[in-house]
């Protein structure tokens, strides 16, 4: 603690009167409290506030038959997002408006990330794999994300439509972003969903009694 | 027996040290936090485990749950530029150097071109109402102001960055590590056709990279991936 140390003290050469000097302290500890409440705010302030965000690449819109990519129907999922929070349907491959069935799913840990997982599951792996080299130094951070880039966009990677309708919610569609970027799945596209798939939406929220 | 005897005053501890250091931070946190301009609308962004922060030089726009979109853009030489030009570009925008030096310090705003003079005037209780009855920056193909603003602020943050890099390579380099970043803040319940609407404005100039605002949820849920991955 602070304290003054006095050298003498009492010396009476002078036959003067002295006060007695002890060494004065001062109690810090109100400082010190006040201090570290300070700091714990500003810490926790500067920390918490900076906002998160999610990237996405929009396609840009072309004519030209040339410039839109092609890719096999076999890997496409499809996912729907209709206007309630929980009429959240995926099908796979090509939709066809009498045979193609919707499934219903979910965004928790069981739902449609399990659904991706399995059918992204070689590239997954490969990920693993390569995280597993990264932590062990063997590779480094460029080689990681170059090989990062090959891995996620393979010919043969399955890839995921979002399909949304005006009123569907924002943080569906974030969600729904947030489970491709969990799965590893990086090849995606936000689209209007057509007539037919929206009118296929209505009917089987009505036929599962979703929304009241 | 004679016992042991333990001395009886209180053990003093030198606190000084712990002392400076705990204040020497708290001067460092204090000088380097940055304070956020109040925010006229409220936009809750919807969670993600999305762990990239957001980068320094951003163009920002808020849209909340009515679809309302706001407009923002950081950098206070930025801004200045930016007012200009669209001084330049709406020649009925009549503003004073003060009325300038007050937009440059301000936050977010989301009032229409023929309102902005008079928003900027008007005092923390007129604007709060004022942002009440707004409707946004307009954005509609009719009167596409959002759009103006968005190209503003690319034209701005450019010859801001080109009058502080001359150099070639500087500025090459600069732009490649903090060019300007276009955020999007949209309330997690707002309709994704207000958000596609903003979007779209950005298309429409050739801008095709987004930074959605998300605000971290708990890490629990990257956790059991990991779980179900292996």
């Amino acid at each position: 603690m602070a304290e003054i140390v006095d050298g003498g003290g009492g010396g009476g050469k002078h036959g003067k009167k002295k006060a007695k000097k002890g060494a004065a302290r001062i109690d810090m500890t109100p400082m010190v409290d006040l201090a570290f409440l300070l700091l714990t705010f500003f810490v926790l302030a500067s920390t918490l506030s900076k906002p998160k965000a999610l990237e996405i690449v929009y396609p840009k819109e072309t004519e030209k038959e040339e410039e839109t990519t092609k890719l096999d129907d076999a890997l496409a999922t499809t996912l729907l997002l209709g206007e309630d929070e929980k009429e959240i349907y995926y099908y796979t491959g090509a939709y066809k408006p009498d045979s193609t069935e919707l499934i219903l799913t979910d965004f928790s840990a069981e739902g449609f990330r399990k659904v991706m997982l399995e059918k992204n599951g070689p590239i997954t792996d490969q990920i693993n794999q390569l995280k597993t080299k990264l932590m062990n130094k063997e590779i480094n951070d460029s080689i990681y994300q170059a090989n990062y880039k090959l891995v996620v966009g393979n010919d043969k990677a399955p890839f995921v439509v979002i399909k949304t309708i005006g009123k569907t919610k924002y943080k569906n569609v974030i969600n729904a972003l947030d489970e491709l970027n969990i799965t590893n799945v990086r090849k995606r596209a936000v689209q209007d969903m057509a007539e037919s798939e929206a009118i296929a939406v209505r009917q089987k929220t009505n036929e599962l009694g979703l929304v009241k | 027996m004679p016992k042991i005897k333990v001395p009886k005053s209180a053990p003093s501890l030198d606190m000084t040290p712990m002392v400076d250091l705990a204040f020497l931070l708290v001067t460092f946190f204090m000088l380097t936090a940055k304070f956020r301009n109040m925010e006229p609308i409220e936009a809750e962004p919807p969670y993600s485990t999305s762990e990239i922060q957001l980068k320094e030089n951003v163009m920002l726009v808020t849209i909340d749950k009515e679809g309302r979109a706001y407009y923002d853009i950081s950098d206070k030489a930025v801004r200045k530029l930016l007012i200009k030009g669209m001084m330049k570009r709406y020649t009925a925008l009549e503003l004073s150097d003060g009325d300038v030096d007050e937009f440059v310090k301000m936050g977010t705003f989301g009032q229409p071109i023929n309102q902005l003079a008079s928003y900027i005037k008007a005092d923390t209780d007129t604007k709060e109402a004022m942002d009440k009855q707004s409707k946004g920056i307009p954005l509609d193909s009719l009167d596409n102001q959002l759009g103006d603003w968005v190209i503003e602020g690319f034209y701005a943050f450019m010859n801001n960055a080109k009058s502080i890099y001359p150099n070639e390579t500087d500025l090459k380099n600069f732009l490649k590590e903090n060019g300007l970043r276009y955020a999007i803040k949209a309330d997690a319940d707002t309709d994704y056709e207000n958000v596609e609407k903003v979007i779209d404005v950005f298309r429409d100039r050739e801008i095709y990279q987004f930074n959605m605002v998300t605000s971290l949820v708990g890490s629990e849920k990257t956790a059991d991936v990991k779980l179900d991955a292996q």
